[in-house]
């Protein structure tokens, strides 16, 4: 491929921000790898989320936005921190130091590979792709992200799936409390 | 904003679940292992929106639009991941309790 043929997009206000906001949710997820103590993972875990979430806004679709914030950085994150607090893992003394790992040497060169090669193989073919499909929210209809036409959607093509995924969720909360319990001698 | 090319999303989500991916295989703390999973899930979504939002759309199941469709995606993967968490950080309290330590390279005792 000829990388003249590559034609930057033009510098509008809409790319400046998903720019702006990309950097951010880019640095951030480089955060929670590299910062070694877990609360600080943490820390740059929910600040991904709330640039994601702003991505999402961007996008139109408010509703998967305000549900990324209310489930990710308001329920899941809250639950990490319970963990990390209740095993008291910010001291690195639970994770023994060692000497020579070769991982975190490999791992760098093989995460830039994989990237480069999806990158260039499977994402390329979109690079034309500018025009959306779905409709944005005006005066008078309402969005694609709308919360109505989500609900509509979910309870009318998609409840069954709905109601499985509410089965999971009980199963899994009974499954947490069993695991997390205290083992009573019988 | 409609003047965005998809490849930026997708560039950013890529982007997510490598580091991700690369965080599940160096990291040797059980917590940020399941952090990075929630990384790399979250990129999933975001591609997962950035398609819906930009295929061109026949009419999927139940003559819905391709655009809820992906959303519907992202709220059942939402969901699994909130079930995963809770479960998962169980199972690492479990293990704490256990043997009192998280190193995942020094729980080698289901070693084949």
């Amino acid at each position: 491929m000829d990388l003249n043929q590559l034609q930057l997009p033009a510098i509008t206000p809409n790319m400046v921000i998903i720019g702006l906001l990309g950097m951010i949710a880019v640095v951030t997820a480089i955060g929670v790898v590299a910062f070694n103590n877990p609360i600080r993972s943490m820390l740059s875990l929910v600040a991904n989320f709330f640039t994601l979430a702003f991505i999402y806004f961007s996008m139109g679709a408010d509703m998967m936005g305000i549900t990324q914030i209310v489930v990710y950085t308001g329920a899941i994150m809250v639950l990490f921190l319970f963990v990390i607090m209740l095993l008291n893992l910010s001291t690195d003394s639970l994770v023994a130091t060692k000497k020579f790992d070769i991982k975190p040497l490999l791992a760098l060169p093989v995460g830039l590979g994989v990237f480069a090669l999806i990158l260039s193989q499977i994402l390329m073919p979109f690079k034309d792709v500018v025009k959306t499909s779905a409709p944005d929210a005006t005066a008078t209809a309402v969005g694609w992200g709308s919360p109505q036409a989500i609900g509509r959607t979910l309870f009318t093509g998609y409840v069954w799936p709905f109601e499985v995924i509410s089965l999971l969720l009980m199963v899994g909360i009974v499954g947490a409390i069993l695991l997390a319990r205290r083992r009573v001698e019988v | 904003m409609n003047d965005v090319p998809l490849l930026v999303y997708l560039g950013i989500g890529l982007f997510m679940f490598v580091t991700g991916a690369v965080g599940v295989v160096v990291r040797r703390n059980p917590v940020v292992v399941f952090m990075c999973i929630e990384l790399m899930l979250n990129a999933v979504n975001l591609t997962f929106l950035a398609f819906a939002r930009y295929a061109p759309s026949p009419l999927v199941a139940d003559k819905q639009p391709t655009w809820m469709a992906g959303q519907m995606a992202v709220i059942f993967v939402m969901a699994v991941a909130a079930a995963e968490v809770a479960v998962g950080l169980g199972i690492i309290m479990a293990i704490f309790r256990l043997k009192n330590k998280v190193d995942l390279d020094e729980l080698s005792s289901m070693r084949g």
